[in-house]
C-alpha cells in the first residue's frame, strides 16, 4: 500500500473502532462503582490467609498460576535474548576500556550501591505486607549493581557481575516456582496450594508460601534482569561491528 | 470524569496504532507498542477504581474500616507490566541485530519478504 | 495419578524441563542436551496420554492452589483441549528428535537454550489449551508468543528472519493488548475471569455494544494467532524464515490454537443469553473462514518459496477449520478436531522434509531446485505422500476430518463442501507441483518472472554447518513417523470416536459450567458420528484427483506470456503486492479487520 492508502485504511477503521469503543464505554458500570465482586472475595481470602498486601495474595496465592506463567515469560526472554544477542560468526570480542569518572561520582556510587541492595532485599522480603514484592524488589536489586556502571565503568560492573552464577541462579529460581507448586500438590493435594504455616498477620513470616514465592521471583528477576542487561550492554560496549572490522577500523 | 477515563484507554490504543501504522523507525514502533500496552493499564485500573477507597493493603489499615479498590485488576496490571517489559526486550534484541545486518531500522526499507 | 495432578503437571513438566536444560547446557555436551530434551518431551507426552485416557471423555478439572473457581484459576480439559495439548506434545517430541544434531550453534555455555525455548513454547501452548480462565489464557498466549518470537529470529546473521520475527512479534503483541482491553471490558461488566462464571454472569445482561466490543477485542488476538484474513499477513513472513523445527510447531499446532481459543471462548462465555447470538457468530466467522480458505489457497498456488507455500496452505486450512467451528454444531467440532490433528502431523512432516532440502542445497526454491532432488528418492516419496494427505486422500486423518467437516457444513449450506474440496485440492496440488519439479524434474524449468513481487527462496542459509556429512537418519524417520500417525488418525476409529465424545462435551456450555463450578459427572449431550462415509471417501478421492490433475497440468504446461495482462492475473498480482512485508500495512489491515468484524456482528444483533 502507499502511505496515503495505508493512512486512509487506518483512519476509516479507527473511526469505526472509536465509535464502538465509545458506545461500549457508555454501557460500562460507572467509574468508581462500588460493585467489585471478585475484588471483595479476594480481599476476604487474603485476610483469611493472613496476607496484608492483597495484591500480593492475588499474585502469589489466589492466582499464583498466572505468576508462574509470567515468571516463565521472563525466563524465556532471558534465554531468548541469550540466543538472539549471541556473538555472530563475524563479530569479535573486545575488552571494554577503563573510563575516567569524577571521584565524587565514584564515591556516590560506592555509597548508594549497598543502600540500594538493602532496599531491594527489603522490598522483596516485605512483598506480602507492603507495596512491593519479588518483581519490584528484583528490579531494584538489578539496578543496584548497574550503579557500578554508572558511577565507575564497565569493567567495574563486570567484576561485580558473575554472569555464570547469575545464569544458574536464574534457572534455579525459575524452577523453584514450579517445585514449590509441586510441593503444594504433594502436601496439600492441589498444585501451588499454600501449605506453609500462615504465621501472625502483618509480620514478615505471614502468608505461608507467599513470601517464599516472592523470594524465588525476586532472585529470578534480579538475576534475569542483570543477565538480560548484560547481553544488551555487551552489544554496545564489547562487540565490534562486523563492518567496522571489514574496513580495519576497530 | 466518569466515562472519560475509559475513553482515554481507547484513545491511547488508537493513537499507538496510528504511530505503529505510520512508523519509519522500529525503535519508535516498539515504543508505540508500549503505548498501546499502557492503554490496558489505564482501562484495568479504571475498572477497578472505587470512589473514596484506599489501596488494598492492610498493614496499616484495620479490615472493614474503609473500602478498598479492586486488588485483582492491580495484580493483573502487574502481570501485564512484566509481560510488556519482557516482550519489549526481545523485540529490541531483534532490532539490534537487524540494524547490524541491514543497516536500517526503517520498516519501509525491509523488502526481503513479500508476495 | 489423578487429573488434579496431571493437569498442572502438563504445564509444569516442560517448564521444569526448560530450567533443567538451561542449567545442564552449561555442563553437558550437545548430545547430552538433546537426550535430556527428548526425555522431557517424552515425559510430557506420557503425562498428556495419561490425562487423555484418564478423563475418559469427560471434562477433567483441577482447582489450582485449592481455590474454587470463584476465586482461583481452574484448569479444565475435555478431550478436545487435552487432545490439542497432546498434539503439541507429540509435535514437540518429533521436533526435538528431528533437531538432534540439527544446529551446531550456539555452542559452549548456551547449548541448552534452543531446546529450553522449545519446551517453554510447549508449556505456553499446553497452558493455553488447558486453562479455564480468561486472563490466564492471555498469560500463556504471551508465553508462547515470547518463545516463538525468539525462536523465529534464531538466524541472526540473515536480516530476513529478524524482519519476520519483528513483524510477528509486534503484530501479535498488539493484538494481545487488544484482547486484554476486551478482558478488561468484560471484567468491568461481570467481575469475573473464570470462563464458566463469565458466561453465567453475562446472562444477567442484555447483548449490547459492550458485549460486541469486548468479544471482538478478545477475538482479535485469537484471529491473529489463527491467521484469519485479514489478520494473517505475519504468518507467511514468519514461517518462511523461522528455523524448520520451529515452523513445524507453529504451523502444526500454534496457529490452530487460535481457532481453538475462539471456539472455547465463544462456547463457554458468549454462547448463552447476554452473549453473541449464534446466528451472528455463525455468519461472521464462516465468512471469515471462507475468505481465509480461498485466499490462502490462491496465494499458496502462487508461491515458489517452499516454506512460504506451506505457510499459505496452513492459512487456507485454518480457514476450513474456522468454517467448521463456526457452524456451532458438535459435528463441525469433531470434524475440525480430527482435521487439526491430522493436518498438524502432515504439515509438520512437510516442513521437516523441506528442512532436508534446506540442509542439502541451501535453498527451498521450487524453480531453483528443479530436478536437483532426484537422488533423494525417499524424501521425494514422503513429500508426495504428504501432498496427497494434505489434499485429503483417504485413509489419512486429513481426509476423515475434511469429510466430517464437509458433512457438517453441507447440512447448513449445501455449497460449502465445494469450498473444502477446492481449498484442499489447490493446496495439495501446489505441494504436489513442487514435489514433482524438485524430486522428479518434471516439466520444463519455469522461467523467471522479473519484476514480480515475490520471495524466491534461494540463498537461504543452510541450517546445518557441515553440509558434507550424510543426512542424519532422524531427518527422514521423523517425517515418515508423522505421516504414519496422520494415517492412523484416519484409520483407527477409536481416535475419531474419542474426539467425537470430546466434541459433545465441548459444545455443552451448561455441562462445562457444572463441571468447573461443582464437579458433578454430568452426562454430555448426544455424541456426533465420526466415521468414514461413502460420500466422504469419494470427496477425499475427488480432492486428491483434482490436486493430481492440477499439479500435472501446471508442471507440463508453460504459461503463455500474454496471460499476464489478463485481468485475473492483474488481480492476483495486486493481491500479492498487499503481502508487502511492511509492518504498517499489516497493522492497518488488522485495524480494518477489527472494524469489519465489529460492524458485521453489530448489524446482526
Amino acid at each position: 500500500m502507499t502511505a496515503r492508502a495505508r493512512l486512509a485504511v487506518f483512519l476509516a477503521a479507527a473511526a469505526v473502532i472509536a465509535a464502538f469503543f465509545t458506545a461500549a464505554c457508555t454501557d460500562l458500570p460507572p467509574f468508581g462503582t462500588d460493585s467489585h465482586p471478585y475484588g471483595e472475595r479476594a480481599v476476604a481470602a487474603a485476610l483469611d490467609r493472613r496476607t496484608a498486601n492483597v495484591v500480593s495474595a492475588v499474585n502469589f496465592d489466589i492466582r499464583a498460576f498466572d505468576t508462574l506463567g509470567e515468571e516463565s515469560i521472563l525466563f524465556g526472554t532471558v534465554l531468548g535474548a541469550t540466543l538472539l544477542l549471541r556473538r555472530a560468526r563475524d563479530e569479535r570480542h573486545r575488552r571494554a576500556e577503563a573510563d575516567r569518572v569524577m571521584p565524587t561520582t565514584r564515591l556516590f556510587g560506592a555509597l548508594l550501591l549497598p543502600v540500594t541492595l538493602v532496599v531491594g532485599v527489603y522490598i522483596v522480603a516485605h512483598g506480602q505486607l507492603s507495596p512491593g514484592g519479588g518483581f519490584q524488589g528484583g528490579v531494584v536489586l538489578a539496578t543496584a549493581l548497574h550503579l557500578a556502571y554508572v558511577a565507575a565503568d564497565y569493567r567495574a560492573l563486570k567484576k561485580l557481575r558473575p554472569l555464570a552464577v547469575l545464569d544458574v541462579a536464574d534457572s534455579l529460581a525459575a524452577a523453584s516456582y514450579s517445585l514449590i507448586g509441586l510441593a503444594g500438590m504433594i502436601a496439600g493435594g492441589a498444585f501451588l496450594k499454600n501449605v506453609l504455616p500462615l504465621g501472625t498477620f502483618n509480620t514478615v513470616t505471614s502468608g505461608g508460601t507467599v513470601p517464599v514465592l516472592n523470594a524465588a521471583v525476586g532472585v529470578e528477576v534480579a538475576c534475569g534482569l542483570i543477565a538480560l542487561l548484560a547481553h544488551f550492554l555487551d552489544q554496545a560496549v564489547e562487540l565490534t561491528d562486523p563492518d567496522q572490522q571489514r574496513y580495519g577500523d576497530t | 470524569m466518569g466515562t472519560w477515563v475509559f475513553l482515554a484507554a481507547g484513545w491511547v490504543l488508537l493513537i499507538a496504532l496510528y504511530g505503529l501504522v505510520t512508523s519509519r523507525n522500529l525503535i519508535h514502533a516498539i515504543g508505540c507498542l508500549a503505548v498501546a500496552q499502557s492503554s490496558t493499564y489505564l482501562l484495568l485500573l479504571a475498572v477497578g477504581y472505587r470512589r473514596d477507597a484506599t489501596a488494598p493493603i492492610y498493614s496499616d489499615l484495620t479490615p472493614g474500616t474503609r473500602p478498598v479498590v479492586d486488588p485483582v485488576v492491580q495484580a493483573l496490571a502487574l502481570t501485564d507490566v512484566v509481560v510488556g517489559a519482557t516482550v519489549t526486550a526481545l523485540l529490541l534484541a531483534l532490532t539490534i541485530q537487524l540494524r547490524k545486518r541491514h543497516h536500517t531500522v526503517d520498516p519501509q526499507a525491509l523488502t526481503g519478504l513479500k508476495g | 495419578m489423578t487429573e488434579a495432578a496431571l493437569l498442572p503437571l502438563a504445564v509444569a513438566v516442560p517448564l521444569l524441563g526448560a530450567a533443567l536444560l538451561a542449567l545442564a547446557g552449561r555442563i553437558l555436551p550437545r548430545t547430552g542436551c538433546d537426550i535430556l530434551a527428548t526425555g522431557c518431551a517424552g515425559a510430557e507426552v506420557v503425562c498428556l496420554v495419561l490425562l487423555w485416557t484418564h478423563s475418559g471423555g469427560r471434562l477433567a478439572t483441577a482447582d489450582l492452589g485449592g481455590w474454587p473457581a470463584r476465586l482461583g484459576i481452574v484448569l479444565a480439559a475435555d478431550p478436545i483441549g487435552a487432545g490439542l495439548a497432546l498434539l503439541v506434545a507429540v509435535l514437540v517430541l518429533a521436533v526435538v528428535v528431528y533437531a538432534w544434531r540439527y544446529f551446531d550453534e550456539p555452542t559452549g555455555e548456551h547449548a541448552g537454550a534452543f531446546p529450553a525455548l522449545i519446551l517453554l513454547f510447549e508449556a505456553g501452548m499446553a497452558g493455553f489449551a488447558l486453562t479455564g480462565d480468561l486472563f490466564n489464557a492471555f498469560v500463556f498466549f504471551e508465553l508462547m508468543g515470547a518463545a516463538a518470537y525468539a525462536l523465529t529470529g534464531y538466524h541472526i546473521e540473515d536480516p530476513r528472519p529478524l524482519h519476520g520475527a519483528l513483524t510477528f512479534g509486534i503484530v501479535t503483541s498488539f493484538a494481545a493488548y487488544c484482547s486484554l482491553l476486551g478482558i478488561g471490558l468484560l471484567y468491568a461488566r461481570t467481575g469475573e475471569l473464570n470462563l464458566a462464571r463469565l458466561g453465567g454472569q453475562l446472562a444477567a445482561h442484555h447483548t449490547d455494544v459492550l458485549t460486541v466490543a469486548a468479544f471482538v477485542l478478545i477475538a482479535t488476538a485469537l484471529l491473529v494467532k489463527a491467521a484469519a484474513v485479514p489478520f494473517h499477513f505475519w504468518l507467511p513472513d514468519a514461517h518462511a524464515v523461522a528455523p524448520t523445527p520451529v515452523c513445524m510447531l507453529m504451523s502444526g499446532a500454534m496457529v490452530e490454537l487460535g481457532v481453538y481459543g475462539i471456539a472455547r471462548v465463544y462456547w463457554t462465555v458468549f454462547s448463552g443469553p447476554g452473549g453473541i447470538p449464534h446466528q451472528a457468530f455463525r455468519t461472521t466467522f464462516t465468512a471469515l473462514g471462507l475468505l481465509t480458505a480461498l485466499l490462502g489457497a490462491l496465494m499458496c498456488w502462487q508461491q515458489r518459496h517452499l516454506k512460504r507455500l506451506l505457510a499459505f496452505s496452513t492459512v487456507s486450512h485454518v480457514g476450513l477449520f474456522l468454517v467448521s467451528v463456526a457452524l456451532l454444531t458438535s459435528d463441525g467440532v469433531v470434524g475440525t478436531a480430527v482435521y487439526v490433528a491430522a493436518h498438524g502431523l502432515v504439515k509438520a512432516a512437510l516442513f521437516a522434509l523441506s528442512g532436508v532440502l534446506l540442509d542439502r542445497f541451501g535453498s527451498v526454491d521450487e524453480h531453483g531446485l528443479h530436478g536437483r532432488g532426484r537422488e533423494l528418492r525417499t524424501v521425494g516419496v514422503l513429500f508426495l505422500a504428504g501432498a496427497l494427505a494434505l489434499a485429503g486422500l483417504p485413509p489419512f486423518g486429513t481426509g476423515l476430518g475434511k469429510a466430517l467437516g464437509e458433512d457438517a457444513a453441507g447440512h447448513w449450506q449445501p455449497w460449502l463442501p465445494a469450498v473444502f474440496v477446492a481449498a484442499s485440492a489447490v493446496t495439495g496440488a501446489a505441494v504436489l507441483r513442487a514435489a514433482l519439479r524438485i524430486f522428479w524434474g518434471a516439466g520444463p524449468v519455469p522461467r523467471n518472472r522479473p519484476g514480480e513481487e515475490e520471495t524466491t527462496g534461494e540463498g537461504e542459509e543452510p541450517e546445518i554447518r557441515s553440509p558434507r556429512r550424510t543426512l542424519p537418519p532422524t531427518m527422514t524417520v521423523v517425517p515418515a513417523a508423522l505421516l504414519a500417525l496422520a494415517a492412523l488418525v484416519g484409520a483407527l476409529p477409536d481416535v475419531a470416536a474419542a474426539l467425537a465424545r470430546g466434541a459433545a462435551v465441548f459444545t455443552d456450555p451448561a455441562g462445562y459450567t457444572a463441571a468447573v463450578l461443582t464437579q458433578p459427572d454430568a452426562p454430555p449431550g448426544p455424541v456426533p458420528a465420526a466415521d468414514w462415509t461413502a460420500t466422504g471417501v469419494l470427496l477425499g478421492l475427488l480432492s486428491a484427483g483434482i490436486a493430481v490433475a492440477l499439479a500435472g497440468t501446471a508442471v507440463h504446461r508453460e504459461i503463455p506470456a500474454r496471460r499476464s495482462r489478463h485481468p485475473a492475473a492483474r488481480a492476483v498480482r495486486a493481491l500479492r503486492r498487499q503481502h508487502s512485508g511492511h509492518l504498517g500495512d499489516y497493522l492497518a489491515w488488522l485495524a480494518l479487520g477489527v472494524a469489519v468484524v465489529c460492524v458485521a456482528i453489530a448489524v446482526q444483533i
